[in-house]
C-alpha cells in the first residue's frame, strides 16, 4: 500500500513539474523601470534630445549583442558612441547569429545583462516583431517607406551587395562566378557560414543562383553550382574569419561587400568584386528590445546610428547606410567613402521575405546533400 | 617446451614495442604540432604567462578562464554537498533506495550533453529569473553532468569500508547523524571524495556544449572564439589547458592507485 | 514494530535535497525533450516533428552519425585492444603499464575544442604536417579538404576512442589466466587454436561491449565536431545546433527536440546492450 501511495505521489509531483515547465517565468519590469523611457516612441516623448541624453547618461550602460568589431565598422561605432555620451557599451557574443540575439533576449529576460538593442537579419526580425519597442528617430521620415515598419518597430539600418573577396596575391582576379570552377581555385573558395544557418552565406547562394539563371526564390542553380564547386575540389568548408584571411587559409570568400572591403585594411592585396548582373542586396534591421534593461540608452543608440555621424561611420566600414540617398541630396554624406564602395553593374535585386521562404525550404532539404 | 615460451616472449616483446611506437607516434604528433604551431609567433607564450597583459589583450579569454575556475570550484562543492551525505544516508538507512539513486546518477550517461541543453533551456529561463544570467549558474547543469563519474568514485569508496559498523559504533557512543556523516564516515572515504572532485574539475574545465548553447562563457567557449581572431594564441591556450588537465588527472590516478591499495 | 514505518518516512526526508535537485535539472529537461518532440509550435499534440525525422536530410544526418560512430568505434576498438594486449604482455605493475594507463585516462577525457585545435595545428590548412607534406611534394588535400568532413571527424575521434578502449578492455584481458594458455598447449593446441577456441570466445562479449560503449561515446560527442565543422551540419548533434541557432530557417525548436529524442533512443538501446554484455563478462571476470 505504501509503495502504491508513494508512486502516486511521485507521479503527481512529476505532473506538477511538467506543467510548471510548460509556462515560462513571469514577465518582469525592465530593471530600470524609469517608465517613460521604456515606452517613449520618440525623443519628444521624453522632452527632447537633451532629456533623452540626460536619461541615458543616468543609466550609464548599453548592452549590444552579436556585433563583430570588424563588421560594418561596429568597433569604431561602439567606441565613438561610448566616448561621446560617456556610456559603457557591453558587447556580448560578437560572433553570435541573429537567432542568438533573440535567444539571449529570451533567456536573459529581466536581467541587467539582457541585450538592449538588436541588429538582425530580415527573417529573424520579421518573426519577432512582438519583442520590439516601436521608436522613431529624428531622421525617421528620410528613410524609404519599404525599408521600415510604419510604427518604427523595426527599421533597416545598413546593407550591401553580395560580393566575391579574393587575395590578388594568391589567385587570379575572377571576372565571373564561373571562374571559381577553374583549377586555379582548387581548395580556395569559402562561404561565410552555412547557408541554412547564417544570413550572409544564404545571400551568397542566392547571388550565385541569380548569376546562374535562377532567382532569389529559385536557388537550385546556386546549390547545384556549389555542388560542382565541391566536386571540383574548389569548395573550402571552413568558416572564414579575419584570422583565416590574414593567414591565407581562405583566399576567396563569398560575403557581403562591406565585410570583404573591410579586410583590405589588414590584407592590402584583398580585393572585392561584385559579379555583373548578379547584384544581390540585403539590409539588416535595427530594433529595440521591449524589455531593454537600459531603455533610454537603447533609444539614444538608435538616434546616434541614424544621425549623419552614425550613417557615415557605417559607410566608412563599406556598408551602404539606409539614409544614403537623403544624405547625398543634403550633401552630408562622406563622399570619399561613398566613392570607394565596390562598383556594382546591374540592377540590385533585394529579395522579399516570401521569396526567401521558398529558397530556405529548398536549401534545408538540399544543401547538405550538395556539399556532403 | 622452454623454447616455445622464449620464442613467444620474444614475439610478444616485438609486438608490444611496435604497437607502442606506432600508437605513441599517433598520440604524440598532434602535441608536437601544437608546440610548433603556437611558437610560430614568438610573442604568444610570453603573453600567455603574463596575466595582467593577457587579460588586457584578450579580455574574453581572461573572463573565460576566471569563469571556468569558478565553475570548477563550485561544481565540486555542490556535487560533494549533494552526493556524499545522500550516498552515506542511503547506505545506512534506505538500502532499498540504493538502486534508484544509482539509476538516477548513471542516467546522464545515456543523455548526450547536446540533448540535455535542449531540455535545460526552459529550466534555465527560471534560473535566469531567480538567480541572474551569470556564467556561474552553469554549475547546476555541470553537477548533473558529473553525477555518474562522481557517484562511481564515492560509491567505490563507501564499498571499501564498513559504513554500517562505523556508524553504529559512533551512534552507540552518542554521536548524532551529522557527526556520523561529517566526522566519522567522511574522513574514511577521503581519497574517494578527492578523486570525485578531481574528475569533476577535469570535466568542467573541458565543457563546451552547454556553455556555448546557453550563451554563457567558460574556458572552452573563449578558446573557440579566440580561434577566429588569433589562431596561434588559441592553439597555445589549448595546449596549456591540455597540460593542466593532464597534470590534474595524473594526480587523480596517483590518488586512485593509493585508494585501491588501501582497499585491498 | 509500529515505529518502523514512521522512521522510514523520516529517513526518506534525508534524500529530499538530492531527489529534488535531480528532478529539476535532470528529469524535467528529459521530459521537456520527450514532450517537446510531440508538441506543436503553437501548443497541442502533434506527430509532425517526429514525422519530420523521416526527411531526407535528417535521415542522412542520422546515417552519417551512425557511420561516424561505428567507424571510429571499430578503429578505436581494434587499436585499443591491440594496445591493451601489448600492455598485458608487459610486466604487471611495471612503469610502462602505469604510465600508459594514466595517459589513456587523460586522453579518453580529451575532446572538444582543444582536440579540434590540436588537429588544426597538425593537419589543418596551415598545420605542421600539412606544411611538411606540401614542401615534400605531397598535397594531402589534393582531392578536397577532408578534415572538415566525415573522414576527418573519424580521425579526430580515434584520438579519444583508442584510449577509452584501453581503459574499458584492460580489465577483461587481465581476467585471462596464463594457465589457460598452458593448458591449451599441454593438450596439443596451437596458438591459432588458443585464440579462436579459448581466448577469443571468452573475450568476445567484453570486446563487443566495449565497442558499443565507444559507439555511444562517439554518437553523443558534440564539441569536437562543433569546433571543427562549420559547413553542411553533417551529423545529428550539429543538426540540432542548427535547429536551435539558425537565423535562416526559423521555428525548428521542436524539431530539434525530436532529433534529441532520436539520439536518446539510439544511445539508450546501445547502452542497454552494453550493460547486458557487461553482466555476461562480469560472471567469469570475478
Amino acid at each position: 500500500m505504501r509503495t502504491l501511495s508513494r508512486s502516486a505521489a511521485i507521479t503527481l509531483a512529476a505532473a506538477t513539474m511538467v506543467s510548471l515547465t510548460a509556462c515560462s517565468p513571469p514577465e518582469t519590469e525592465p530593471a530600470s523601470a524609469s517608465g517613460s523611457a521604456a515606452t517613449a516612441t520618440s525623443a519628444a516623448d521624453l522632452g527632447g534630445m537633451d532629456a533623452l541624453i540626460a536619461e541615458a547618461k543616468k543609466e550609464g550602460r548599453l548592452n549590444v549583442i552579436a556585433l563583430p568589431p570588424n563588421w560594418a565598422n561596429y568597433g569604431e561605432i561602439i567606441k565613438t558612441f561610448g566616448d561621446k555620451y560617456g556610456i559603457k557599451v557591453t558587447s556580448a557574443q560578437p560572433d553570435g547569429s541573429s537567432q542568438d540575439e533573440i535567444n539571449a533576449a529570451n533567456q536573459l529576460k529581466g536581467q541587467d545583462t539582457a541585450p538592449d538593442v538588436f541588429d538582425l537579419g530580415g527573417a529573424v526580425a520579421a518573426a519577432n516583431v512582438a519583442m520590439f519597442a516601436p521608436y522613431k528617430t529624428a531622421t525617421f521620415d528620410q528613410i524609404p517607406a519599404d525599408l521600415k515598419d510604419a510604427n518604427g518597430a523595426w527599421v533597416n539600418d545598413y546593407g550591401g551587395y553580395m560580393s566575391i573577396g579574393y587575395d590578388s596575391a594568391k589567385v587570379p582576379a575572377p571576372t565571373s562566378v564561373d571562374d571559381l570552377l577553374k583549377p586555379e581555385f582548387k581548395g580556395k573558395v569559402a562561404l561565410n557560414g552555412d547557408p541554412t544557418q547564417a544570413g550572409a552565406a544564404f545571400g551568397g547562394v542566392q547571388m550565385v543562383a541569380v548569376a546562374k539563371g535562377g532567382s532569389p526564390e529559385n536557388v537550385q542553380p546556386g546549390v547545384d553550382f556549389f555542388g560542382q564547386l565541391k566536386k571540383a575540389g574548389n569548395f573550402l568548408p571552413v568558416d572564414p574569419t579575419p584570422a583565416t584571411i590574414a593567414s591565407g587559409q581562405t583566399p576567396v570568400v563569398l560575403d557581403w561587400d562591406y565585410l570583404n572591403t573591410a579586410e583590405a585594411t589588414k590584407v592590402s592585396t584583398w580585393k572585392t568584386f561584385v559579379p555583373s548582373n548578379a547584384v544581390l542586396g540585403s539590409y539588416y534591421v535595427q530594433a529595440i528590445n521591449k524589455d531593454a534593461p537600459h531603455p533610454a540608452a537603447a533609444r539614444l543608440w538608435q538616434e546616434f546610428l541614424y544621425s549623419d555621424e552614425g550613417q557615415n561611420l557605417w559607410l566608412k566600414g563599406g556598408a551602404r547606410p539606409v539614409r544614403a540617398d537623403a544624405m547625398q541630396k543634403a550633401g552630408t554624406i562622406d563622399t570619399t567613402a561613398f566613392a570607394a564602395l565596390p562598383k556594382a553593374d546591374g540592377t540590385p535585386v533585394i529579395p522579399a521575405e516570401a521569396q526567401n521562404a521558398k529558397a530556405k525550404e529548398y536549401l534545408a532539404a538540399n544543401w547538405a546533400k550538395a556539399i556532403g | 617446451m622452454a623454447g616455445v615460451a622464449v620464442r613467444r616472449a620474444r614475439r610478444q616483446r616485438a609486438l608490444r614495442w611496435s604497437v607502442l611506437l606506432l600508437l605513441g607516434a599517433f598520440f604524440l604528433f598532434p602535441l608536437i604540432a601544437m608546440v610548433e604551431f603556437s611558437t610560430r609567433d614568438a610573442a604568444t607564450w610570453p603573453l600567455l604567462v603574463n596575466w595582467p597583459r593577457l587579460s588586457e589583450t584578450y579580455p574574453d579569454l581572461a573572463a573565460g578562464i576566471v569563469a571556468s575556475l569558478g565553475q570548477a570550484a563550485l561544481t565540486s562543492l555542490l556535487m560533494l554537498v549533494l552526493l556524499v551525505p545522500t550516498a552515506i544516508w542511503v547506505r545506512l538507512r534506505l538500502p532499498r533506495l540504493r538502486r534508484v539513486v544509482e539509476f538516477l546518477c548513471l542516467l546522464p550517461l545515456t543523455i548526450p550533453a547536446i540533448v540535455l541543453v535542449v531540455g535545460l533551456a526552459p529550466v534555465y529561463a527560471w534560473v535566469n529569473y531567480l538567480l541572474g544570467g551569470s556564467s556561474l549558474t552553469l554549475v547546476f547543469a555541470y553537477t548533473v553532468l558529473v553525477l555518474p563519474y562522481a557517484y562511481r568514485a564515492i560509491d567505490a569508496g563507501l564499498s571499501a569500508i564498513d559504513v554500517r559498523t562505523l556508524a553504529e559504533a559512533a551512534r552507540s557512543l552518542g554521536a548524532g547523524w551529522t557527526t556520523v556523516i561529517w566526522r566519522v564516515v567522511l574522513p574514511n572515504i577521503r581519497s574517494a571524495v578527492l578523486s570525485a572532485a578531481f574528475l569533476t574539475v577535469a570535466l568542467v574545465l573541458g565543457e563546451f556544449t552547454i556553455a556555448s548553447l546557453l550563451h554563457r562563457t567558460n574556458l572552452q567557449v573563449a578558446i573557440d572564439y579566440l580561434g577566429r581572431s588569433s589562431a596561434t594564441m588559441s592553439v597555445a591556450v589549448s595546449l596549456a589547458a591540455l597540460l593542466l588537465a593532464f597534470a590534474l588527472l595524473l594526480l587523480l590516478s596517483l590518488f586512485g592507485n593509493r585508494s585501491s591499495r588501501e582497499s585491498r | 514494530m509500529a515505529r518502523r514505518p514512521r522512521l522510514r518516512g523520516a529517513a526518506l526526508l534525508g534524500t529530499v535535497p538530492f531527489l529534488a535537485y535531480v528532478t529539476i535539472f535532470l528529469i524535467i529537461p528529459t521530459l521537456v525533450v520527450v514532450i517537446g518532440a510531440f508538441a506543436a509550435d503553437a501548443g497541442g499534440f502533434t506527430l509532425a516533428n517526429v514525422r519530420s525525422l523521416g526527411d531526407e536530410h535528417i535521415v542522412a544526418a542520422f546515417g552519417r552519425s551512425l557511420t561516424l560512430s561505428a567507424a571510429s568505434a571499430l578503429i578505436g576498438a581494434v587499436f585499443g585492444a591491440l594496445l591493451a594486449y601489448a600492455l598485458v604482455t608487459a610486466k604487471t605493475g611495471g612503469l610502462l603499464r602505469r604510465v600508459v594507463t594514466a595517459a589513456c585516462g587523460v586522453l579518453a577525457q580529451f575532446g572538444g575544442v582543444t582536440l579540434a585545435f590540436a588537429f588544426l595545428a597538425t593537419i589543418g590548412l596551415s598545420g605542421f604536417l600539412t606544411r611538411w607534406l606540401t614542401e615534400h611534394g605531397f598535397d594531402p588535400y589534393a582531392n578536397g579538404v577532408w578534415l572538415f568532413e566525415l573522414p576527418g571527424l573519424t580521425l579526430v575521434y580515434t584520438y579519444f576512442q583508442i584510449p577509452l578502449m584501453v581503459i574499458v578492455f584492460l580489465p577483461a584481458l587481465d581476467g585471462i589466466r596464463p594457465q589457460w594458455r598452458e593448458a591449451t598447449e599441454s593438450l596439443g593446441g596451437t596458438t591459432g587454436q588458443y585464440w579462436t577456441r579459448v581466448a577469443g570466445p571468452l573475450l568476445a562479449p567484453a570486446f563487443l561491449g566495449a565497442t558499443l560503449l565507444l559507439f555511444a561515446n562517439a554518437f553523443s560527442a558534440y564539441a569536437t565536431a562543433a569546433a571543427l565543422v562549420s559547413q553542411g551540419s553533417p551529423i545529428v548533434p550539429l543538426q540540432i545546433r542548427g535547429a536551435l541557432t539558425s537565423e535562416v530557417v526559423l521555428g525548428q525548436a521542436n524539431l530539434g527536440k525530436a532529433m534529441a529524442l532520436g539520439m536518446v533512443v539510439v544511445v539508450a538501446v546501445v547502452m542497454t546492450l552494453y550493460s547486458l554484455l557487461q553482466r555476461r563478462t562480469a560472471r567469469w571476470l570475478g
